[in-house]
């Protein structure tokens, strides 16, 4: 009867990926280093408690927004730009791949070299990497629109008519939630910018938590979610153009580096070639043999150790969002939570998904010491709060039966089994952004790929660092890669995966 | 007619509305214990609703077959018949029963099975069987469930009438009482012994079978 070859099931994946997440338990350096940790957590909490406000630098909170409108809508300008001729160009496709692998604090680590700590260097940290992830979703947005009324239009029908008419109202919906939603990942990038040195609200969270003046960064996280919390209000339709006109008028002054072209000639043209390769003869195999002899070492003792660690700490958080998801799910579920948990579930989702997973893994780092084990915890809570949320409104939208089971039953025997699908779709999707953090988490201490990047940087050995990133958004890709392919095999490759767009139908 | 017989279902004036818009007004029915009702109407006459009316006012009374088989197509079919036992078995054992099926169960559900002409799907996903299995298989669902009034939407539109047939009378054999909204004259006049009909929300016909044949019911399928 069936002729298909055999394809693994959900279960069987699920093993697989659990099993690996228990392998890279055995290996992973979970130690907690700190002597005090829930002195120190109680004291963070407390300042949470009683924040005190009138210590927030002003400034930064205008930094914090102008930075992310100018990134974002530079970002989302070009990807609308490169999405037209995304779907035709595998070129375009390649420099988009290229583009969004690179994480926005290694974007902003290497345009730092050229353009100082500058409004530039942080408006292109955010532009760079959110142009190819806008490129790649308006492109699937462009081509997942129901384009039956094109085929019925008047033949003769211009095609500024035609494109206004058929083609804009389908997708501009779609477009526009998309780039509110990234406008508030902007936030987060923007605020997370200020731990490398960049004059937004992590700058002053960082040297906060660092010298143990809790109060003030409690005071700053508060105003952060406020920021969050009300982006429904302040960003609009009309407001964006708004936003968009004030946001170059509060930039910070540059600090320092007035010769950008110069320094720009010397990035590209000194700093980041491999150094047996400068001013070498290209011509003579010598010179090829050095090369080598440079990039050896780079492989064995930074890319190879660095992508262990960054795989076995994405498993192993990959597996904890999972486990936290179907877990926290319920509380934001009609069915489970009821009329006042539920808000009340809703509520604790949003700030956790909110919390930048930097900076989560920057408290608990600061609260556990250098290990895996804060690492894992802040990628699990930011993304089990995103999963979880999302599967609460699918949970939501399921058609139960009449006479359906209540409570664990109803959890273990409907509600799990039909969405899981689903939670395997959206798992396989962070799975990727899980890994792109987890190798960041390297300038924390963990020693994933972010590690060494770092460390070749302060050691300004940026031909060395170019390579590491190189590296690590060819690990991006490969994971990618495999998690479309699972997808496809299970046949979730079409469910949604994204946090924004439309409330999941009944089905 | 066990007309004696003690009353399970008592609807009086009974009205719905999806909307602002009326689907049944003014409704009364009792069904007694050991009845076999057929509910027939064109669709839009408010079948569904009364069904679910019925099911809303004794649910711990009966057995239910949606509409939609209602089927978790991630799940063994097995998993599906099971649940229609779910509320009588502690939760930790349906939990076992997930990952681990107790052979007891296993046996029961089988047994099930085999009277809806199921026998080797136990273990098949119920995503992936054809629409009249998966029909059956809620069926199946109902029969494990067991609960004395089966009360089924359209339970057998997916069966040619020989196998109609066949399943209705399980059903008639396991459960005491049935009402059962059904589209095929024949097959209701055969297998029931009570006819409602039902027109734009209320009941226009209430008879015995045995005082009906499909010319006296025609008039309610012409064309309005």
């Amino acid at each position: 009867m069936q002729l298909a070859r055999p394809r693994p099931g959900y279960a069987a994946v699920s093993r697989w990926f659990l099993a690996a997440a228990l392998a890279g338990l055995l290996v992973a350096d979970l130690h907690v280093t700190t002597l005090h940790p829930w002195a120190d957590l109680a004291r963070l909490l407390d300042g949470l408690a009683r924040p005190d406000f009138p210590s927030v630098e002003g400034w930064s909170v205008v930094y914090t927004v102008a930075f992310a409108v100018l990134g974002v809508g530079l970002g989302a300008g070009s990807g609308l730009l490169l999405a037209i001729p995304f779907a035709r160009s595998r070129t375009i496709r390649l420099a988009c791949a290229g583009l969004r692998a690179v994480h926005e604090l290694f974007w902003a680590l290497l345009l730092m070299q050229v353009f100082g700590l500058s409004a530039t260097t942080g408006m292109l940290a955010i532009a760079l990497p959110y142009a190819g992830i806008c490129a790649k979703v308006y492109a699937e947005i462009i081509e997942e629109a129901d384009l039956a009324a094109i085929r019925v239009l008047p033949v003769g029908t211009g095609t500024v008519s035609a494109f206004l008419y058929a083609r804009l109202p389908e997708v501009a919906g779609r477009m526009r939630d998309y780039t509110l939603y990234r406008l508030e990942c902007g936030l987060r990038s923007s605020l997370v910018l200020g731990f490398i040195g960049l004059p937004t609200m992590g700058f002053y969270l960082e040297s906060a938590f660092r010298q143990g003046r809790y109060a003030e960064a409690g005071a700053l996280l508060l105003v952060f979610y406020a920021l969050i919390g009300t982006r429904r209000l302040w960003i609009r339709g009309w407001t964006v153009p708004l936003l968009l006109a004030a946001a170059p008028l509060a930039l910070p002054p540059a600090i320092g580096n007035a010769a950008i072209s110069a320094s720009l000639a010397r990035f590209l043209g000194h700093d980041i070639v491999p150094t047996p390769l400068r001013g070498a003869a290209l011509a003579e195999p010598e010179t090829w043999a050095r090369l080598w002899s440079w990039l050896r070492p780079i492989l064995t003792d930074q890319i190879l150790p660095g992508t262990i660690q960054t795989l076995i700490l994405a498993q192993i958080a990959l597996a904890a969002t999972a486990l936290g998801a179907l877990v926290l799910f319920p509380l934001t579920a009609k069915r489970f939570a009821g009329p006042l948990g539920r808000p009340l579930g809703r509520v604790l989702l949003v700030v956790v998904r909110s919390t930048p997973e930097y900076m989560l893994a920057y408290v608990c780092l600061q609260l556990l010491g250098p290990s895996m084990l804060p690492a894992i915890l802040a990628l699990a809570l930011h993304n089990a709060g995103i999963v979880a949320y999302l599967m609460g409104r699918h949970a939501d939208a399921i058609p139960y039966r009449a006479d359906a089971p209540r409570g664990l039953n109803l959890y273990a025997y409907e509600t799990v089994p039909r969405l899981y699908g689903q939670f395997l779709a959206y798992l396989l999707y962070r799975w990727e952004l899980i890994l792109r953090e987890s190798a960041i988490f390297g300038i924390l201490g963990v020693t994933t790929l972010g590690f060494y990047v770092d460390a070749a940087i302060s050691e300004l050995r940026l031909d060395v660092a170019v390579v590491l990133i190189a590296a690590t958004a060819l690990v991006t890709v490969a994971v990618d890669a495999l998690s479309r392919g699972l997808r496809r095999s299970l046949r979730i490759d079409t469910l949604p995966t994204r946090l924004s767009g439309p409330a999941p139908v009944a089905g | 007619m066990p007309a004696e017989s003690r009353a399970e279902i008592v609807l009086e004036n009974a009205a719905a509305s999806y909307g602002g818009r009326t689907v049944l007004s003014g409704l009364d029915l009792t069904v007694r214990a050991g009845e076999r009702v057929a509910l027939m109407g064109r669709s839009g006459a408010g079948k569904s609703t009364l069904i679910g009316l019925i099911q809303a006012q004794a649910p711990e009374k009966v057995a239910l077959v949606p509409q939609a088989a209602a089927l978790v197509r991630t799940l063994s079919v097995f998993h599906n018949v099971y649940m229609g036992q779910l509320d009588r078995r502690s939760t930790l054992h349906n939990l076992r029963n997930l990952v681990r099926p107790a052979k007891a169960d296993i046996a029961a559900v089988q047994r099930i099975l085999d009277r809806v002409g199921l026998a080797d799907t136990l273990w098949a996903k119920a995503g992936e069987l054809s629409g009249g299995q998966q029909q059956r298989v809620s069926v199946a669902r109902a029969l494990y469930n067991g609960r004395p009034i089966l009360v089924g939407d359209e339970p057998v539109s997916a069966l040619d009438r020989q196998q109609g047939a066949r399943i209705l009378a399980e059903l008639a054999q396991n459960h005491e009482t049935l009402i059962l909204a059904l589209h095929d004259v024949a097959l209701a006049l055969a297998q029931t012994d009570r006819i409602v009909v039902l027109e734009a929300g209320r009941i226009v016909l209430d008879a015995p079978a045995q005082n009906l044949d499909p010319a006296r019911l025609s008039p309610y399928y012409e064309a309005a």
